[in-house]
């Protein structure tokens, strides 16, 4: 039997599904009060450094960016494919190094805070 | 001669009109491209990330282009995008995860129910938490 890689896929997909589906619409609320000029407390410089300063809050931060970007690449894949893009390979390269790339450089930039 | 007797396989015509056919891939399609949103918001936020670590000056400016008109208009969307994203979710959990008790299988509605339940309660706490109000 051929074993294939669908699970390590579609995994980080799922969870990433639900994921930005419990908390990517807060979050957006969040920074487009900040941007109404309503900045809630959490997002002044001060807290949000020390905030994000500890390493479990790091470390979800992490989880958060990958699994959210990973699932989106995962459906902007599909989503090529169905609209007549057939280049499968060549859209599953580029997409997935897209997320890998944004999760590793939030890893890379959380250890700088 | 043999070339031209062999069998061609039928190859279908690669097309997008087919979006257009019913409501219901129109309405597949503006879900998927919630993707483009929430993959967008999620590295705004990593660019958030990167001016945060580079300190005061550097996190103000990043504040200062979330109040620009294309960020706000940017925000709308996603949101509008990503929530559509968190209803559709939502109602698929009874597909994707029945759940039986004894005989009887719990009825859809609760189980996509008590997913909306939890986004909410979730979102007013994160919300709190930031000291949104």
């Amino acid at each position: 039997m051929t074993r294939s890689n669908k699970p390590i896929v579609w995994g980080p997909f799922a969870a990433g599904g639900t994921l930005t589906a419990f908390v990517t619409p807060a979050l957006i609320v969040l920074t487009l009060l900040a941007g109404l000029g309503y900045a809630p407390e959490l997002l002044g410089y001060d807290r949000l450094h020390a905030f994000m300063g500890h390493w479990l809050v790091k470390l979800a931060a992490i989880a958060v960016v990958f699994v959210s970007l990973w699932s989106s690449a995962h459906r902007l894949r599909i989503t090529c494919y169905d609209l007549g893009l057939r280049a499968d390979m060549l859209v599953a390269t580029v997409v997935y190094a897209v997320a890998l790339t944004g999760a590793l450089a939030a890893a890379v930039f959380l250890a700088g805070i | 001669m043999a070339e031209e007797m062999s069998p061609r396989p039928y190859l279908r015509p690669i097309t997008s009109e087919w979006i257009f056919r019913h409501p219901r891939y129109l309405r597949y399609l503006v879900r998927e491209f919630s993707c483009l949103f929430i993959g967008g918001y999620t590295l705004l936020l990593v660019a958030g990330l990167k001016s945060l670590s580079e300190g005061r000056g550097a996190y103000e400016a990043f504040l200062e282009c979330l109040r620009s008109p294309a960020s706000i208009a940017f925000h709308v969307l996603a949101l509008a995008f990503a929530t559509y994203h968190s209803i559709t979710w939502f109602n698929l959990t009874p597909k994707a995860l029945p759940l039986q008790l004894g005989e009887e299988f719990v009825p859809d509605v609760a189980i996509s129910g008590a997913h909306f339940a939890v986004w909410g309660v979730l979102s007013l706490a994160l919300l709190y938490f930031a000291g949104a109000f």
